[in-house]
């Protein structure tokens, strides 16, 4: 009994010694640099998915192919899902930068972070780092792009009615919101907004009949943040009415009901991350993407420059 | 006040949302009176939508979107009764198996074929002279695409197959008591796969309805659910047409009602106003009569003596 | 009807079973195969797909964790439409239940704080199964006393219960540190006592995310097989599944037993919930969508019961199939690159064919299962009886 224990023993610390063996942080010796992301919805969703791929994909033409390669998950709208590809990817040693691309999944990384301090994480948008000095945090000031929006979309309005389709009232959303009408009271105090939060990022059925009653309702301008926004835009395209956007160019789809879209460039403070992580430093900031560093860039739509390729004008 | 929340829009509103329903429920409902639930809704009506959608994108015709989807839509129905009738599955779960496929599969055609949400030129709203220009009326009932009114007038439709034809007897029978409707040389299998066939056509109509009609986009889980709330529409309106009818325009009402009202700006939280259709539905059947007609073979595989 | 009693605890595990998992096998061999044609269509390597598949559900120790981490709330979930079904109520509202679950069960854990030491641990899990309980309660009650059909009830109350988290936990339970940011809707952290240990057995998953919880769901597998098939009890909620009328006439009171049977399959799902917050995530936040808290648990609970055969320590392997086959999936899609739709697609013609399969188990397993499910509403056994042949 007791040399079947002792045996026992002896195999799981074999097993263990092998596993922490190839768990251990080997940090990638070669070259490349590489990178690994979650992101709750798909690659090309216009919005806050599509950011960072977008983002990783500028940074790969940036630095090449051979400097720079990274793995991107999408679709972990299951948060637990995320929390395991973050956790294998963290114990496998091959990455030096591993991204958590949605504020949901901060409290994996509060848990994961101090397991693996080797590595380096970053995770938005949240400006909170847990106190640990291998996570990077990034917001995005979209309030700013938000209220330059919103002071356009005052300018703009002839019924003096504007309708907005959020998801829920709770960060970079809300953030965008707060500041769009903010802006719109900034340039016209007699027009009204209407805010509509439908509770979901999703269900683009509802955002669309949303935006259908704004329309009802007066609106002649609408706008909107997540990846339901598609639904209201083609509403918008179909009934004249401008259409703000944000989180990505949304500028193919909206066509000529498109005016202005506040777009994330995240390659503006990764780029910065890499070479922190390169000189030894592996988290402990909070970043902020805005206009001031090039993070926010505004991009007409058709409605204002009807061939592409218009950058921001004064 | 209540003048500015309860108007002709909110009634235009209800119509345009109860539309996906009525497809899809009323399908659904002609499924299950010959005995099979099919929970595998929602996957079909994603289906649906995306080859609707994709064949407007490709060919710009919208009757090719349309023929689109009831194509893919009679398949699924088509598979989903080869599962449930001939190989007897559980229907339940080969239901939750349709929809995650639909679901999977809508969504990955997308992303290879098309790549990027984009807009199609969906089916316009009809403009019926006279009709259309009668105040308030013509806004609420006269101003819809084609699909809204097909969707109502398969109402009367399905009630008259299933009460006054052949057919209808038929289907009621083998649901009610296939092993008696068997013994009188109905073959049960026909009936089932006619009827879910149709389901599936209805649910693919639903999902063009969606895609092609009223929003005119495509993106990953389009139905956001709307196949299962027609599931349970179907309860609701006690396996009957026009029950069902009432509980989509109920369901539709309170959901165009809340979005009014959070348009408007009366300060309710927009949780407690996105949960108000489901509540409402809900209280509704507590105290609505309790003439049912529920099949008494259903999700009861039919097996011969 | 008589309900025998059965001699031996474990009949769940004989040859005649074993011989049962054949069909099943060619059934997921032929949907791999399906599936291999998606994957080749989309250039990338069935085999390697796989294999990664594999690795990720049970490569390492770490995979294999995880394959147990998910599986313990379908398990829970599962148990409860067990009960459900044997007690003749369709359940599809263990989403809703297991939102339930874990607001109770975080409630209470905020406010003992540490004030009860280890104590806090018990007391959450078991406002966990209260809270759902009551939500699964609802359900049962409306059908019970006002015929309100419970796969209708249970879709509402799924919508409903993720509305109520997102008002809960942006309003009375939002973690007062995050008030300064425009954060997700969060509850603060849970203490340290609180929280369900990590389960390592000597040395094994002592670095991964394997919890107490897995435990937890097994003795309840096995509580709950003896209540229903060793006390009264049991035998009164299976009465009423297999025949209201009878049960009736046997002096039962059919309502009260429908109400108990949907008590205790929220209960479950609650306890589901209530695990994944104690033992897993620390807090409750939502991110609006149902699915990412509960993770479908509530949907892919009951395909794991009805492959467990309806019986809870069936359910214990249905579920870690399920598991692995969740988060291997994950794993191919991390490692071959093919899109998260894809693998929800073979996913669903994994269940399609595995439940195809069922045909062939022609024995007692697929009677008792066709039993339990058909034989399910009002009083269709009399109306058989009685029917115009």
């Amino acid at each position: 009994m007791l040399k079947s224990y002792k045996k026992l023993v002896q195999l799981s610390v074999l097993v263990l010694s092998l596993v922490l063996l190839s768990v251990l942080p080997l940090s990638a010796q070669d070259d490349v640099f590489r990178v690994a992301a979650v992101a709750p919805s798909a690659t090309n969703d216009l919005a806050f998915s599509q950011s960072m791929y977008d983002a990783l994909l500028a940074i790969q033409t940036e630095l090449g192919e051979d400097n720079f390669q990274f793995d991107f998950q999408d679709g972990t709208f299951i948060i637990d899902d995320a929390a395991v590809a973050l956790r294998e990817w963290a114990a496998s040693g091959d990455y030096d930068l591993v991204i958590a691309h949605g504020s949901q999944f901060g409290s994996i990384l509060q848990e994961l972070a101090p397991e693996f301090p080797d590595v380096s994480f970053a995770w938005g948008t949240d400006e909170d780092t847990f106190g640990l000095d291998n996570v990077f945090a990034y917001t995005a000031a979209s309030d700013e792009g938000g209220f330059i929006n919103g002071a356009m979309a005052g300018l703009l309005t002839e019924t003096g009615i504007i309708g907005v389709v959020g998801p829920i009232e709770v960060g970079d959303a809300k953030l965008y919101v707060d500041g769009f009408v903010a802006g719109v009271a900034e340039t016209n105090p007699d027009a009204t907004v209407n805010v509509t939060y439908i509770q979901s990022f999703s269900d683009v059925p509802l955002a669309t009949e949303a935006a259908e009653t704004h329309i009802a309702n007066g609106a002649d301008i609408l706008t909107g943040t997540a990846q339901m926004v598609v639904g209201p835009i083609a509403l918008a395209k179909e009934n004249g009415v401008l259409w703000f956007g944000t989180q990505a160019s949304q500028g193919d789809i909206s066509e000529a009901s498109g005016v202005i879209f506040q777009v994330y460039r995240w390659e503006v403070v990764l780029l910065d991350m890499i070479e922190q992580i390169q000189s030894g430093t592996l988290g402990g900031q909070a970043y902020e993407i805005n206009l001031d560093n090039g993070g926010l860039v505004m991009e007409f739509g058709q409605a204002v420059c009807p061939s592409s390729g218009c950058g921001l004008g004064n | 006040m209540i003048g500015n929340i309860i108007t002709a829009s909110v009634f235009a509103s209800m119509i345009r949302l109860a539309t996906p329903y009525l497809f899809a429920a009323l399908g659904e409902t002609l499924g299950q009176r010959s005995g099979v639930l099919n929970l595998g809704l929602d996957g079909m009506m994603l289906m649906g939508a995306f080859f609707a959608f994709y064949a407007v994108f490709i060919t710009g015709s919208l009757i090719l979107g349309l023929i689109a989807a009831i194509i893919v839509g009679g398949l699924m129905g088509l598979a989903m009764a080869f599962i449930s009738v001939t190989l007897k599955a559980e229907q339940g779960i080969s239901g939750i198996g349709i929809f995650l496929f639909g679901l999977g599969m809508s969504e990955l055609l997308f992303q290879q074929w098309i790549g990027t949400p984009t807009t199609v030129s969906g089916i316009p709203d009809v403009y019926i002279p006279i009709l259309s220009d009668i105040p308030v009326i013509g806004h609420i009932f006269f101003n819809h695409n084609i699909l809204v009114y097909v969707a109502f007038a398969l109402v009367p439709i399905m009630t008259l197959v299933l009460n006054k034809t052949n057919f209808g007897l038929m289907v009621r029978a083998v649901g009610q008591n296939p092993e008696a409707a068997d013994a009188m040389g109905v073959s049960v299998t026909k009936v089932r796969y006619t009827t879910l066939i149709i389901g599936g056509i209805l649910a693919g109509l639903a999902g063009a309805s969606l895609s092609i009609a009223q929003i005119n986009v495509f993106q990953q889980n389009l139905t956001a659910g709307q196949g299962f709330i027609a599931v349970a529409l179907v309860y609701f309106g006690g396996w009957k047409p026009r029950g069902v009818m009432l509980g989509a325009l109920l369901f539709s009402f309170v959901n165009a009602l809340q979005l009014q009202i959070s348009v408007v700006g009366v300060n309710i939280p927009s949780e407690f106003s996105a949960m108000a259709p489901y509540i409402i539905t809900l209280l509704a059947l507590v105290f609505a009569s309790k003439s049912r007609e529920k099949p008494d073979a259903l999700t009861k595989p039919f097996e011969r003596g | 009807m008589s309900i025998r009693k059965r001699p031996n605890i474990f009949r769940g595990i004989n040859v005649e079973r074993l011989l049962d998992l054949i069909p099943i096998l060619i059934a997921l061999f032929a949907a791999f195969i399906v599936a291999s044609f998606l994957l080749i269509a989309l250039d990338a390597n069935p085999i390697t797909a796989f294999s990664a598949m594999f690795e990720g559900a049970f490569g390492s120790q770490n995979a294999t964790a995880e394959t147990l981490v998910k599986a313990t709330p379908i398990l829970f979930v599962a148990i409860g439409i067990t009960i459900a079904f044997r007690g003749g109520v369709i359940n599809i509202g263990g989403e809703g239940q297991m939102i339930a679950g874990a607001l109770g069960a975080i409630t209470v854990t905020l406010m003992i704080g540490e004030s009860l030491n280890w104590l806090v641990i018990p007391l959450a899990l078991f406002a966990g199964f209260i809270a759902g309980g009551i939500y699964g309660g609802i359900a049962g009650f409306l059908k019970a006393y006002f015929d309100v059909n419970e796969i209708l009830s249970t879709i509402m109350l799924n919508q409903i219960a993720v509305q109520l988290m997102n008002f809960l936990l942006n309003g009375p339970l939002l973690d007062p540190e995050s008030g300064g940011f425009n954060n997700i809707p969060k509850t603060a952290r849970i203490s340290e006592v609180a929280q369900l240990p990590r389960l390592a057995i000597f040395d094994f998953f002592s670095r991964t995310r394997l919890h107490y919880g897995l435990i937890i769901a097994i003795i309840i597998a096995i509580i709950i097989y003896v209540l229903l098939w060793r006390t009264t009890i049991g035998y009164r909620i299976r009465a009423v599944g297999l025949n209201q009328r009878a049960s009736r006439y046997a002096g039962i009171n059919v309502e009260r037993q429908i109400v108990l049977s949907m008590f205790l399959a929220g209960g479950m799902a609650g306890l589901a919930g209530a695990v994944q917050v104690l033992g897993l995530n620390y807090r409750l936040q939502t991110d609006g969508s149902p699915a990412g808290f509960t993770a479908n648990a509530g949907f892919n609970g009951i395909v794991a019961a009805l492959f467990g055969g309806l019986n809870p320590l069936g359910a214990i392997p249905a579920s870690t199939f399920f598991g692995a086959l969740l988060v291997g999936a994950q794993k191919m899609q991390r490692e071959v690159g093919v899109p998260a739709s894809m693998i929800t697609a073979i996913n669903g013609l994994i269940v399609v064919f595995v439940v195809s399969s069922q045909i062939f188990i022609l024995r007692r397993t697929r009677r008792r299962v066709g039993e339990a499910i058909g034989q399910m509403d009002d009083n269709h056994t009399e109306k058989l009886k009685e029917g115009e042949n």
